[in-house]
């Protein structure tokens, strides 16, 4: 897998967004990571983190209000060179999306199997008979019947319009899939479904996936890596089974600490604090006032991106000493 | 934990039904009058100083369970004994000073909370309705003290905000110290950590506990196994309708006996990546609680199911494998006993509804 080229490529991606009264919010800053054909990526974060307006820039659906800098490379393309010109050729059919409650915002009055069909004809994949019989295959690929094509959304329980969701986003067989939260809302029984099926399509299809929650045992479930997003940065970044048993932020580890696991006898501890507001600029460690191991060079130097093992990064002066020892 | 704890509530053989509306079409076309069952017979108890979790899927009666309990809801059988008193058919007038020692906090503290009012008015609102306090002086110091007990201290700095002003998990510390304030002796907790961030969960979560430990009862309803292992001394994993396992959270979680728990467990993701279940996911959607399945409703869907258990309505016994006393499960193969039509789905006393 890690030989493989890869297929997504964001360098340094920043976003801002105008506020009321010339001020910014810096919500992404200086995203960088790679993803390969294939691998499932979690991006994880507290609300506010910036891990949905990163994806939302990958596939240029920020607002007006936004603007962007920084390189995002779909198998070696810019598509970020040209703004919208250079995205919108690749949006649905290299790489796709399924939105945070997209299995509510079917339209009511219209057939699922019809609305599945829509961007397949909009980007002309294919259309009247042939996208008919794809919207079928596609259904069936995510475990619906292909006769429900015919029905409506309220004919659908909340899974299979998940399911029904997933399969509009793979309409135009993408190679990049960017779920947003996919199963918030589900039951865990119907969580466990999606997951199964979000696993089956990048091991079937090769599918490259990226996937945003706010629940780590979820993608330490689904996902080979994870990036940690805090204050619209990537503070760790590494494989699950490394970020969780040698965690190299303490935003990660205490992130961990706060998540209850069923089986687990620990003390469930919460994270003073709130995170910063990102309307101004912050001087140092952004994790500082919340931070367990904060000292001396954390309320005034920002820390370096470091790799602290290979594939595995993270931004904390923890790990300072790593570059000391090493020759420059 | 005191050893010798006294019984808060008793909920015994609990019903509770819904009529569905079937419009003025459908009373033409005389279709036949549908009903849902969302809790067909629970029966199950807190202690004072007790965390009880109600467990289970959308859908299942744990939030109808919890609403009858706090009598926002007529239940339509069964008995509801708080502190020893029948309250199942108190009406609204003498339900009144129960209403200050029974307290809801709900989900979602972003709606629960009024925008117009200060954390003060927020606080004072339930003194001036049930005439507690007297004065201006007393109510302010009842709200402080509510504030400080919520964890909101000092309360000078929270006591003038508005909720826009605050964070998720100030907000629901707002809520909750605004049902302190009556000082109850049980709280309902309806999911009162879903909305909030992994970050602040687990404050709330130990505020919770720390009311418990300082002896009052909780009854909370989560459809997280995770933190209901972690927070509550009890799980009672409900299924359309019905509590079918029971027991100390860790036994539940750790010695599952009924099917459903058992699958239940299998699918909750695990915090390490390398201790991951095979997630053994049932077919089917979560079941209609309009047309509830005969025998075991669990049947249909069960992966150990027998013939009988299309028959017969399984009663809560102690399991086989049960490592406690207390700990019992509505399943006729793995905990068999007699049906619930001969002796009530929680296995003692004539059947109810």
């Amino acid at each position: 897998m890690s030989t493989r080229q890869p297929i997504l490529r964001a360098e340094d991606l920043h976003v801002w967004f105008d506020l009321p009264g010339d001020s910014e919010l810096h919500a992404v800053q200086g995203v960088s990571f790679e993803l390969r054909p294939g691998e499932r990526m979690g991006l994880v974060g507290e609300s506010g983190c910036g891990k949905t307006t990163t994806i939302l820039a990958l596939m240029g659906l920020l607002p007006a209000s936004a603007s962007v800098a920084g390189r995002v490379h779909l198998e070696g393309e810019d598509i970020l060179a040209k703004g919208e010109e250079s995205v919108s050729p690749h949006r649905w059919k290299d790489i796709a999306m399924v939105f945070q409650g997209a299995m509510n915002a079917f339209n009511p009055v219209k057939t699922i199997g019809s609305q599945i069909a829509e961007p397949m004809e909009l980007h002309g994949t294919a259309t009247g008979r042939a996208a008919r019989a794809q919207v079928r295959e596609l259904l069936e690929l995510v475990g619906i019947s292909g006769e429900r094509a015919e029905r409506y959304p309220h004919e659908f329980s909340g899974g299979m319009r998940q399911r029904a969701a997933i399969a509009l986003a793979l309409a135009c067989e993408p190679h990049v899939l960017l779920a947003d939260e996919p199963t918030t809302a589900l039951d865990v029984m119907v969580q466990a479904q999606i997951l199964e099926l979000l696993v089956r399509l990048t091991r079937d299809l090769g599918l490259a996936m990226i996937l945003v929650t706010h629940d780590l045992p979820v993608v330490a479930q689904v996902c080979d890596r994870a990036a940690v997003m805090y204050a619209g940065e990537i503070v760790e970044m590494g494989q699950m089974t490394t970020i969780y048993h040698d965690p190299r932020h303490p935003y990660t580890r205490m992130l961990f600490a706060a998540t209850p696991d069923l089986l687990g006898d620990e003390d469930v501890l919460s994270i003073p604090g709130a995170p910063p507001r990102l309307d101004h600029e912050i001087v140092g460690c952004p994790f500082t006032p919340r931070c367990d191991s904060a000292f001396a060079p954390c309320p005034t130097a920002h820390p370096r991106r470091l790799e602290v093992a290979p594939g595995h990064e993270a931004l904390c002066h923890l790990n300072d000493h790593l570059v000391a020892e090493r020759p420059a | 934990m005191s050893a010798e704890r006294d019984t808060l509530l008793e909920v015994d053989g609990l019903v509770t039904r819904y009529r569905v509306p079937r419009g003025v079409l459908g009373a033409i076309a005389r279709r036949p009058k549908e009903t849902v069952h969302a809790v067909e017979g629970v029966s199950f108890t807190i202690a004072t100083g007790q965390m009880v979790a109600l467990v289970g899927e959308s859908g299942c009666g744990k939030t109808s369970t919890a609403q009858t309990v706090a009598r926002m809801v007529d239940s339509e059988g069964g008995a509801i004994r708080f502190r020893g008193r029948e309250i199942t058919q108190l009406s609204a007038r003498s339900l009144r000073p129960l209403r200050r020692e029974i307290q809801m906090i709900y989900q979602d503290p972003y709606e629960s909370l009024d925008p117009r009012f200060t954390v003060r008015d927020t606080i004072e609102e339930p003194l001036l309705v049930h005439r507690i306090a007297r004065g201006k002086e007393e109510r302010e110091q009842k709200v402080r003290e509510a504030l400080v007990r919520a964890g909101l201290s000092p309360p000078e700095l929270f006591i003038d905000r508005y909720p826009h002003e605050l964070s998720g998990g100030q907000r629901q510390r707002v809520a909750i110290a605004a049902s302190l304030v009556l000082d109850p002796k049980l709280l309902v907790a309806d999911e009162p950590v879903s909305m909030l961030d992994v970050s602040v969960r687990a404050g709330i979560l130990a505020l919770l506990d720390g009311l418990r430990k300082e002896g009052m009862g909780i009854l909370m309803i989560t459809h997280d196994l995770s933190t209901a292992a972690h927070f509550a001394d009890r799980i009672a994993v409900m299924y359309l309708g019905r509590i079918v396992e029971e027991g100390p959270a860790r036994e539940v979680v750790r010695n599952p006996q009924h099917p459903y728990t058992r699958a239940l467990i299998t699918v909750v993701p695990k915090r390490d990546p390398r201790e991951q279940t095979t997630p053994q996911i049932l077919t089917g959607e979560t079941p209609n609680p309009i047309r509830v399945p005969p025998g075991c409703r669990f049947h249909p869907r069960c992966p150990i199911a027998e013939p009988q258990c299309s028959e017969v309505d399984p009663s809560l016994q102690r399991p086989r494998d049960a490592a406690t006393p207390d700990h019992r499960a509505a399943c006729i193969i793995t905990a068999p006993g007699p049906s619930a039509d001969e002796v009530g789905p929680d296995g003692d006393g004539a059947p109810h509804g």
